[in-house]
């Protein structure tokens, strides 16, 4: 395997005595888009300052293509960040700002006019290049922001937020101009988000960040299948957790015993699960069958539909269970309505795969 | 409810009054034919004309423009500097006791500036034999020293308001600091630093007690020259210079407010084409 192009190796940092950003663990391979997912506060614009160079660690070391980063300040590192607030200069027509960075470049003139023109192109915004930042619109605003930190070729992008600002439709067009142009550069991109979503649709790996601290990093299908954490599990789509202890472990699985539920939990048992341990077990919305008679198999509950949200192609039920406590379950309508649907208040029964229930110890 | 308007309309005219009557009734006067200042002589404009063929006026004002126009602009020069050193570069030794210095010329009474420039021009032509005489040079260091404190405040407050992220994205596209200051942080608060030059300008252009302090033989400023003219008594041809000083100023006002509120619009208009534009 290649080394990983950012390595980001035991970084803190500190503002007085609050911790923004706590030993961060990472890797970035070249070519990747990477982002940091996580709540408000949480340290992503602080981490992404680091790299930028704004900031310094309080503690550990930032690696840039194997070179330490310690004391390069932001106008030598080969890094460009795209603000949260696109930071356009005001004064500036949308040509002189994508043209900026590049006076540092040893080129002609007329291979400056040349780049611009293509970043332009590739933002689609050539017929606005002599206007000024206040006199175009918001989402054009932060293409000329992504021109301009792609036009002096970084070998790698720093995105704060880079699609807070749109609407939602314009926010899923940009996505993909996003992963279109990011493909076509070849620059290594770091995102950060908030949105899951949005996470899940750009980036080849997913880093979940939660005060300060990185809790799991991985592909989305590593995050989305198998989190590591009640809080990953929680944050990354949608859950029903059940808290229980473990009774046996048998080979590939545990026995759960949950209070109140009538039976117990057959789950894919994880490392460091042992017997009498009091675990959590997530349950997503998709990977539950709800049936009116009994399936065969290790899992099987029984309810009774509390609430049906119809969304057409499918639906979500609320299942109310023995324990009293409610279960989200994705119904997907393969087949007309008279076809005997489950209704309000029907009894129905749960059913999973010991794979499909994920078995959380932290 | 109905009453209330009519009382603020009141003392709204009465403020005005107040103000704009004393300037109105000098206009007015400046236009006297008699020497008295009390009696109406009926019109006429031989002061203005007295006014004009008069070398003493000529000279003081010329005087007042160029100090005014060189200590304002070293006073810019150096107030901008101190603007910038006190809003971006944070953590310096002694950066509060230094911004707390900066802003107590702005209360010190203009008597105690006067008479410790003075004694400082004193001590200096004793010492190192400079300045020798007291006349443009003096009054022109002092007016800078004066003026430089609301120049400081100005751009200091305008930078505090500015967006520190555009700088760091100039720095983040490969610009030193000193390329920053001089690529995006001058040109996007240029308009503080005009108004600080003309504060400092209009400041300069009409003040008495410190340049009274600083003044040597034979070196009349305007404003010197009004004072001790009227120490004499008010004679029509100081109204006929004082309504000519309220109308420069006056234009130049208006202009300025003009030219501002036609930005304004003109930024307006270009928000809404460009959010048009893209629907
Ligand atoms: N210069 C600073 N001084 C002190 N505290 C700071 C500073 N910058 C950030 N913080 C604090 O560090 C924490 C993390 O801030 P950061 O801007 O990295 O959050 P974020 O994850 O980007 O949040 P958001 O999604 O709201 O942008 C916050 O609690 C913030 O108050
Ligand atoms: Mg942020």
């Amino acid at each position: 395997m290649q080394d990983p192009f950012v390595r980001i190796e035991g970084v803190s940092k500190l503002f007085g005595a609050f911790q923004a950003v706590r030993d961060v663990n990472l890797t970035v391979g070249k070519g990747e888009i990477f982002a940091l997912l996580g709540g408000s506060g949480c340290g992503k614009t602080t981490l992404l300052r680091m790299l930028a160079g704004f900031e310094e660690p309080s503690a550990g070391r930032i690696f840039l293509d194997g070179q330490d980063m310690t004391g390069v300040p932001p106008w030598e590192r080969p890094v460009h960040m795209m603000f949260q607030s696109y930071a356009l200069f005001p004064h500036m027509s949308v040509e002189k700002n994508v043209a900026y960075g590049l006076k540092h470049e040893r080129m002609t003139k007329a291979e400056r006019e040349e780049r611009v023109r293509a970043m332009l192109d590739l933002v689609q915004l050539t017929q606005f290049a002599h206007r000024k930042p206040h006199q175009i619109s918001g989402g054009q605003r932060q293409r000329v922001a992504l021109a301009r930190a792609l036009a002096r070729q970084p070998k790698l992008l720093l995105l704060d937020e880079p699609l807070a600002a749109l609407d939602k439709k314009l926010r899923e067009q940009t996505q993909f101009e996003l992963m279109s142009i990011q493909e076509r550069t070849g620059v290594t991109f770091i995102v950060v988000t908030h949105d899951q979503e949005e996470a899940m649709t750009l980036a080849d790996r997913i880093a979940v960040m939660d005060k300060g601290q990185v809790r799991q990093s991985g592909t989305p299908t590593d995050i989305y299948e198998y989190p590591n954490s009640r809080f990953v599990a929680g944050f990354i789509g949608s859950i029903t957790s059940f808290d229980g202890r473990v009774t046996a472990v048998e080979g590939e699985v545990s026995r759960v015993d949950v209070p109140g539920l009538g039976t117990e939990i057959v789950a894919r048992s994880v490392a460091g699960a042992a017997s009498g341990q009091a675990v959590t077990v997530a349950l997503r919305p998709e990977k539950v069958t709800l049936t009116r008679d009994r399936l065969e198999g290790p899992n099987a509950i029984a309810g009774e539909i509390k609430d049906i949200a119809y969304f057409g192609k499918d639906s979500l039920y609320r299942v109310t269970l023995p324990s009293g406590q409610l279960i989200a379950v994705h119904g997907v309508n393969a087949k007309r309505a008279e076809a005997g649907r489950p209704d309000w208040h029907d009894k129905v029964w749960l059913s999973f795969d010991p794979a499909a229930a994920i078995l959380l110890t932290e | 409810m109905r009453r209330r308007p009519i009382f603020l309309i009141s003392v709204l005219c009465f403020g005005f009054a107040f103000f704009y009557i004393p300037i109105l009734s000098m206009i007015v006067y400046s236009f006297n034919g008699s020497r008295l200042a009390t009696v109406w002589g009926g019109f006429s404009t031989k002061w203005y004309v007295s006014l004009f063929s008069n070398r003493q006026v000529g000279a003081a004002l010329l005087l007042s423009l160029k100090i005014a126009l060189i200590s304002a602009t070293m006073a810019t020069i150096l107030g901008t500097m101190a603007g910038i050193a006190l809003a971006r570069f944070r953590r310096f030794k002694g950066r509060l006791f230094f911004s707390g210095m900066v802003t107590a010329p702005l209360i010190m009474p203009d008597v105690i500036t006067g008479i410790s420039s003075l004694m400082l021009f004193i001590l200096m032509a004793e010492w190192i034999g400079w300045p020798a005489t007291r006349g443009f040079t003096t009054i022109t260091l002092a007016h800078i020293t004066f003026s430089m404190v609301y120049v400081t405040t100005i751009v200091q407050s305008r930078l505090i308001s500015a967006e520190r992220d555009i700088e760091e994205a100039a720095m983040d596209l490969g610009s030193k600091p000193w390329q920053v200051l001089w690529d995006i942080t001058l040109p996007v608060i240029f308009p503080a630093i005009l108004s600080g030059w003309l504060l400092a300008f209009t400041i300069s252009l009409d003040e008495v007690v410190i340049t009274s302090f600083t003044t040597g033989p034979g070196n009349t400023t305007l404003p010197l020259l009004i004072w001790s003219k009227v120490k004499l008594g008010v004679t029509p041809d100081i109204n006929a210079l004082a309504t000519i000083i309220v109308l420069v100023v006056g234009i130049g006002v208006v202009i300025a407010g003009w030219l501002m509120n036609r930005a304004e619009k003109q930024r307006d208009r270009d928000a809404r084409l460009a959010y048009r534009a893209n629907e």
